[in-house]
């Protein structure tokens, strides 16, 4: 199992600056979540909603041409969640399917955030992550 | 009273919410231990006030929040990261003096999810003694619906030197012994309908947060915590709130304890009926059902219905 260039640089992009500022670095990732393409923002339908999060958060993938592409949405009240959607979306951004089915299932504990985030939390993005390889597996299969 | 009840504004509009808010209040127990969004932006800079935002989601605060008011992480600031209990009295007062309060201050709490973590700090405050608190009714949601100013900067409070004493459990906070001492008393589950009945063991938007079984403390009324608000996520009436929970068994001048999954929505729960009902003995049980559903020797009840202590 291995991750991706951009996942694990920007887990050790967490990793390498002091714990106090870590929640920093997430808050500005949960303000890079892009807004979703028209074309999803139209049809909410079309998106997976994450249950094991405990704020909304909705993600679709798409592949184009073998590079994998992750749309969600999530509310301004739920920074965290976003910042999680975000990272993973930065990490995973034009990667092939193979690679996204790689990343390994704990990749969120690996961001140095256990003791500041509630393990509920991070548990929430591994449902993220979970969801994101079970459609890149389905788009695939 | 307090100086919150005076009304200085012109305003015909806020003059209005104002003295709904202020007659509704003055219906409860102990009227002093809510205070309207109204009274916060009128007060909030008094001297002594500090008003303290503590919120489930650990960013929310840093995205916007009451300009002066701190933050209180439950996770990271309010429990012990060794032993499964709340902070130690010295890590209390370190607390409270990096966060500019004494035994002095005019506590005032609000955060999001309608104050389930404001009530869970505030409740984890009254185990040191520090009893001069407030809940902002509504919480973090009705100040940004009232479209009230927010900020992202981060006020830095002058350290203070808190007296702060031995906390206290036995009034306020049950343990598992209590609970299992308790049965014939009112016991009251405010998780949802499927977490009490034992369809599922962790809230609907919480499904990671299990114990090994599932169901509820037997004997115990369900009244999902959220009952006790409207929309807006203001407190109901007292009136309603008498109705709701005298049919669940909670007379007056009986013991009470309340319980939920770790503790927090039942803090909400514990706040209404000490403080807007004013019953003078309710316990929370912190340990709640992530302990009691995977306890050792404990019986539980599965269904919609209290249930019976059963002897084998």
């Amino acid at each position: 199992m291995t991750v991706p260039t951009a996942l694990s640089g920007i887990a050790s992009d967490f990793n390498t600056i002091p714990a106090n500022e870590r929640l920093n670095l997430l808050l500005e990732f949960s303000g890079e979540l892009p807004e979703l393409p028209e074309r999803f923002a139209e049809h909410p339908e079309l998106l997976e909603k994450v249950v094991e999060c405990q704020s909304p958060i909705s993600i679709i993938v798409e592949i184009v041409d073998g590079k994998v592409s992750i749309h969600a949405s999530a509310p301004p009240e739920a920074p965290t969640t976003r910042g999680f959607a975000s990272i993973l979306i930065q990490g995973l951004e034009g990667s092939s399917a193979e690679d996204v089915m790689a990343v390994p299932s704990d990749f969120p504990n690996s961001l140095g955030l256990t003791a500041l985030v509630s393990p509920l939390r991070l548990r929430g993005m591994g449902g993220m992550l979970a969801r994101i390889k079970r459609q890149v597996a389905e788009d695939r299969g | 009273m307090d100086g919150g009840q005076r009304l200085n504004h012109t305003e015909d509009i806020e003059l209005k919410e104002c003295s709904v808010s202020e007659q509704k209040f003055a219906e409860y127990a102990r009227p002093e231990k809510l205070v309207s969004t109204e009274w916060v932006a009128e007060h909030k800079d008094d001297e002594n006030v500090v008003i303290v935002e503590s919120d489930e989601d650990v960013l929310l605060y840093e995205t916007g929040h009451i300009p002066g008011a701190v933050k209180i992480d439950w996770h990271t600031e309010l429990n012990d990261p060794v032993v499964r209990d709340y902070l130690d009295a010295a890590a209390f007062a370190q607390l409270l003096s990096s966060k500019g309060i004494d035994e002095n201050s005019t506590i005032v709490f609000y955060g999001d999810k309608s104050n389930w973590w404001a009530a869970y700090a505030l409740w984890v405050f009254a185990l040191y003694g520090y009893e001069n608190t407030r809940l902002m009714d509504g919480g973090r949601d009705k100040w940004i619906a009232e479209g009230r100013d927010i900020t992202t900067e981060v006020p830095t409070p002058e350290q203070t030197r808190p007296s702060v004493g031995h906390r206290d459990d036995r009034a306020l906070r049950a343990f598992r012994d209590d609970v299992l001492a308790s049965f014939g008393k009112p016991l009251v589950d405010v998780r949802s309908p499927e977490e009490y009945s034992g369809e599922r063991t962790t809230a609907p938007a919480y499904p990671e947060e299990a114990a090994l079984r599932a169901g509820h403390i037997p004997t115990a009324a369900s009244v999902p915590w959220g009952t006790a608000v409207n929309e807006d996520g203001t407190f109901k009436s007292r009136d309603e709130l008498e109705r709701i929970y005298r049919g669940a068994g909670v007379g007056e001048g009986e013991d009470v304890i309340v319980y939920c999954r770790i503790g927090e929505r039942s803090s909400h729960t514990w706040f209404a009926l000490k403080f807007l009902l004013g019953h003078e003995d309710v316990r929370n049980y912190d340990g709640s059902w992530t302990e009691w559903g995977s306890l050792v020797g404990v019986p539980i009840a599965i269904g919609t219905e209290p249930g019976t202590v059963q002897s084998r």
